[in-house]
């Protein structure tokens, strides 16, 4: 399956970024043959809002089945339910690291936003 | 005329000038209170409210069963609040500016805009002073529209003084904008001089003649005088710091009435700007 890891510098060695909508890159991995692909964010980081929304559009484009990062908006948790994507936060260390450990069953899938919008 | 009272750092005494100055206008005045996140003007004018309407802004609403789900609606949104994932759009209202770009934008005509309340404009009068004051709902984002909506409340003739929020972003222009002149309300202090150069510099490129009042101008440093006399910008009127109009402030009265002297000084001040707004006109007749 294809998983999307929110990343800080695009490669599998860089650390999770905390940030889902304003992570600077995403690291598109297929689980199964370990390919990966770095996705540039640059577009979202300066949005003045709705950068959450964006970014799981643009999960969903790249036909992620699921999302790993640090904390996850009301507002982008609604995108991406909405686009069938499954949601595992609280994820730390590097992206490579992240993976394991969301293949592993490590990573508690997200039932709700973790963290209040910022127009709350 | 329409004068309008700015600052850039907040807590200056836009207010105080506004509504003192609206109370020694010769002819008929009107004060717009345009800090709709925080109108306080009422306080001091002790208005009578005559009517009160909602402001709402156009927010979209899809129809599923015409929706193709091709996602331009999405696309064309600067603000965000449309996302089309799976061939569904979904919209966040709360972002949402009420430009009507994506109804315009749907190729299949699917979006139909409702009206979505985001504040009220209630008008009246406080004695010879015409009354309008902008509120802005609580938890809403965006006032400009509420200002906007205030603003079109202004009669025709006569003085208008629009009291405007603090800082210098989108509600501040929506607040200045039309405006003849702007008086720019600052404190002796280094925050208020950092903030009054940014308020300087919108105005300019607002292009609106524009002058200074120093409020509490015996407290502070010189660095606020130094910088209007370096810029040549007028300084209008300087209000020390006075504990009689600190009292009458307290209990939300007029310095003009409580203090004899500076029904004087802002009836100065009115004047001072009748004949500076005068001036293109004269040139131009």
């Amino acid at each position: 399956m294809k998983i999307v890891v929110t990343a800080s510098k695009p490669s599998l060695d860089s650390p999770v970024d905390a940030r889902f909508g304003r992570a600077p890159y995403f690291i598109a991995v297929d689980t199964e043959t370990g390919e990966w692909e770095a996705h540039d964010n640059k577009q979202n980081l300066n949005a003045a809002q709705g950068a959450g929304i964006q970014a799981a559009e643009t999960v969903s484009r790249l036909g992620a089945e699921a999302v790993i990062t640090g904390h996850c908006g009301p507002k982008a948790y609604r995108t991406l339910t909405a686009a069938g994507i499954g949601i595992a936060v609280g994820a730390e260390g590097t992206v490579a690291e992240a993976v394991e450990a969301y293949k592993n069953g490590k990573l508690t899938p997200a039932d709700s936003p973790d963290v209040e919008g910022h127009w709350a | 005329m329409i004068i309008a009272v700015a600052s850039g750092k907040g807590g200056t005494g836009k207010t105080t000038v506004a509504v003192n100055l609206a109370a020694v206008m010769p002819g008929p005045a009107t004060y717009i209170d345009c800090d709709v996140e925080e109108p306080n003007g009422h306080i001091f004018l002790k208005p009578d409210i005559e009517r009160s309407h909602t402001v709402a802004i156009p927010t979209p609403s899809v129809d599923a069963e015409k929706c193709t789900g091709c996602g331009r609606c999405a696309e064309v949104c600067r603000y965000n609040a449309l996302a089309c994932v799976r061939g569904k759009v979904l919209v966040f209202p709360e972002l949402c500016h009420g430009c009507g770009g994506c109804a315009l934008a749907c190729p299949v005509k699917a979006i139909t805009e409702t009206d979505r309340p985001v504040g009220v404009v209630e008008s009246g009068r406080s004695g010879a002073i015409g009354f309008v004051q902008g509120r802005l709902n609580v938890g809403m984002a965006m006032s400009p529209p509420v200002i906007r909506a205030a603003k079109t409340e202004a009669p025709p003739d006569g003085t208008v003084i629009i009291d405007a929020p603090p800082g210098t972003s989108c509600p501040v222009i929506a607040a200045l904008n039309g405006s003849d002149y702007v008086i720019l309300v600052t404190e002796p202090t280094p925050f208020g001089l950092h903030d009054l150069k940014l308020a300087v510099e919108t105005v300019r490129e607002l292009g609106v003649p524009f002058g200074i009042v120093i409020n509490r101008s015996d407290v502070g440093d010189a660095r606020v005088t130094q910088y209007c006399h370096r810029e040549k910008i007028p300084i209008l009127l300087e209000i020390p710091d006075d504990r009689r109009v600190a009292e009458a402030y307290s209990r939300g009265e007029m310095a003009v009435d409580a203090v004899p002297e500076w029904r004087e000084q802002f009836g100065r001040l009115a004047q001072l700007i009748a004949d500076v707004a005068a001036e293109p006109v004269e040139e131009s007749g």
